[in-house]
């Protein structure tokens, strides 16, 4: 069950969304993002939504992955369909129960709602899954540069993220293995109600945290023992350089976002 | 000049509520010459691993001097000076891994030093050669056995190429298979490249490899001798709470039995030799 949370996960490849620069990945990302929300109807949903199709097919992502990695949102996405089926106005009047009206335009907006929510996650897992975090990271410190000027700790807030990303894995290891041994001495997770499940829950928290910590702890010292003094005369071994690929792809994304700008100007 | 001095050296963590302060180091004093390999035993809370945090400035001694590389680890404008020339691999090798892909984390040593990026990537194939990992460069380590993780964890430190490298118990979480590989990358890093070792551990056999053996109980040291001297007190070494090597062990309980075999044997070999002749 732990395993299937993928969210943050980086799986190593060679494509050419692979080997893009972090920060076009991270701008194209806002674009990519500018453009869901952006969109307005079927037509210019659907051009997003060939964009999106076209970065899977290219990075070679598993749509197996992405279902998994929408897991987690299962309900969120539940829940914003019920809603707007059952609360958005229209016109079109197909069934009137209680205080509830389900119109034709209900229907449509909950789809488009929850394909907006379904896409936002694939879209964004797509960055997370084609760029190692550290690549990530470091683009967004060098997309955030400018920021140091005004006194942010640029460095320390994407050393933070990139090692917060390099524990998810260790850390659901880790939950998993709390679990097990909880279960063998007589702990039930699996039945009785959402309450009783979410108090089974808490018994896991304490030892994960109390070794969360100690990890903590024993990883500032073997930062500090390889030298690590903050991000100050601090080198890289890959450095981030711009390339033709990322040119094209820059060119790629203002006229993507302008298509759907322009679509929904013209109400499609 | 040693690699590694320390000259009656003290240490106290800061106390818990209600609980006395003891003294974690007790009036520690070694040399460590370069080249050598040593190492350090002692039963749990007999001080080592907080020995081993002197030698990098995590700690400072709270009486007494350390000198590092003939640096005191006191001067706080040099911690980085030493920190590059001594490494320390830890035992926990998930807790040690900064990155989510193999080359990076054994980038991340050199990254600090500021060294230029070609420069980095050479330290990084180098290192990873020889602790055998070159295959792995671009995978992700939490998909790696323990072993590998560990071998992951000392090519960053070799990627700094320090002079001195400290192995806290780097072998305690490994399986038998990963304790041999460490042992073997540690061997040949003592032959290849001169580094000087100190290998502080649990089991015997490892300790037996080293050209000197320093055993501590309770913040002191008790016995500092090449092996073959300290284990062939075995009896004070069980007394401290600690074994001996198997096959020292079979030949003083055949000594004590009344066989004449002399108990000064170390190696498997030279064990099964010694028992084979008192026998035959």
């Amino acid at each position: 069950m732990l395993k299937d949370i993928t969210l943050g996960q980086y799986f190593p490849g060679d494509t050419v969304i692979h080997r893009l620069d972090p920060r076009t990945k991270l701008v194209m990302t806002i674009v990519y993002m500018v453009a869901l929300f952006t969109a307005k109807d079927i037509i210019s949903y659907g051009v997003v939504m060939a964009g999106l199709a076209a970065v899977i097919v290219v990075s070679n992502t598993k749509l197996k992955m992405l279902l998994k990695g929408l897991k987690p949102i299962v309900i969120v996405l539940a829940f914003t369909g019920i809603l707007n089926i059952l609360y958005a106005p229209g016109e079109h009047v197909i069934a009137h129960f209680w205080v509830f009206t389900i119109t034709l335009e209900g229907i449509k907006t909950a789809i488009l709602m929850m394909l907006r929510i379904t896409m936002l996650i694939m879209g964004t897992s797509i960055l997370t899954y084609t760029t190692s975090p550290i690549a990530l990271t470091d683009g967004m410190e060098r997309l955030m540069g400018p920021l140091k000027k005004i006194k942010v700790p640029v460095h320390e807030i994407s050393m933070i993220m990139s090692i917060a990303l390099r524990f998810i894995p260790t850390l659901i290891e880790e939950t998993d293995k709390i679990m097990n041994a909880q279960r063998a001495r007589g702990a039930d997770f699996d039945s009785g109600n959402l309450i009783q499940r979410a108090k089974a829950m808490l018994p896991i928290l304490v030892p994960l945290f109390i070794s969360a910590f100690r990890r903590a702890d024993e990883l500032a010292i073997a930062m500090e023992s390889r030298c690590y003094h903050g991000g100050e005369g601090r080198t890289r071994m890959k450095v981030l350089k711009y390339k033709r690929r990322d040119i094209i792809t820059f060119i790629l994304g203002i006229a993507y976002l302008t298509a759907v700008i322009v679509l929904r100007k013209i109400g499609l | 000049m040693g690699t590694i001095k320390a000259e009656n050296i003290s240490f106290t963590y800061p106390a818990e509520e209600g609980k006395k302060r003891s003294l974690v180091l007790d009036g520690v004093s070694f040399e460590i010459e370069k080249g050598s390999f040593t190492a350090i035993l002692g039963h749990n809370g007999s001080g080592k691993s907080t020995l081993a945090k002197h030698f990098n400035c995590l700690l400072i001694p709270d009486t007494g001097k350390m000198e590092v590389f003939g640096i005191d680890t006191k001067d706080e404008d040099r911690v980085i000076d030493i920190r590059k020339r001594i490494g320390l691999v830890f035992q926990n090798p998930d807790n040690q891994i900064v990155a989510n892909v193999v080359e990076e984390d054994v980038a991340f040593g050199p990254e600090n030093l500021g060294y230029p990026s070609e420069e980095i990537r050479k330290r990084v194939d180098q290192a990873l050669k020889t602790v055998g990992m070159e295959k792995f460069a671009i995978h992700a380590p939490h998909l790696l056995s323990g072993g590998q993780k560990q071998r992951i964890a000392i090519a960053g430190v070799l990627a700094m190429e320090p002079e001195c490298i400290v192995f806290d118990e780097a072998t305690a979480m490994l399986d038998p298979e990963g304790r041999r590989d460490t042992m073997k990358i540690i061997r040949y890093l003592k032959k290849e490249f001169g580094t000087t070792i100190v290998l502080i551990t649990h089991h015997m056999d490892e300790a037996a490899q080293a050209d000197r053996v320093i055993v501590l109980d309770s913040g002191k040291i008790v016995m500092d001798g090449a092996p073959r001297e300290v284990f062939a007190q075995v009896e004070k070494i069980r007394s401290l709470g600690l074994d001996v090597p198997a096959g020292t062990s079979i030949i003083y309980e055949l000594e004590r039995a009344g066989v004449d075999i002399p108990i000064e044997n170390l190696t498997v070999e030279e064990c099964a030799d010694a028992i084979y002749n008192a026998l035959a």
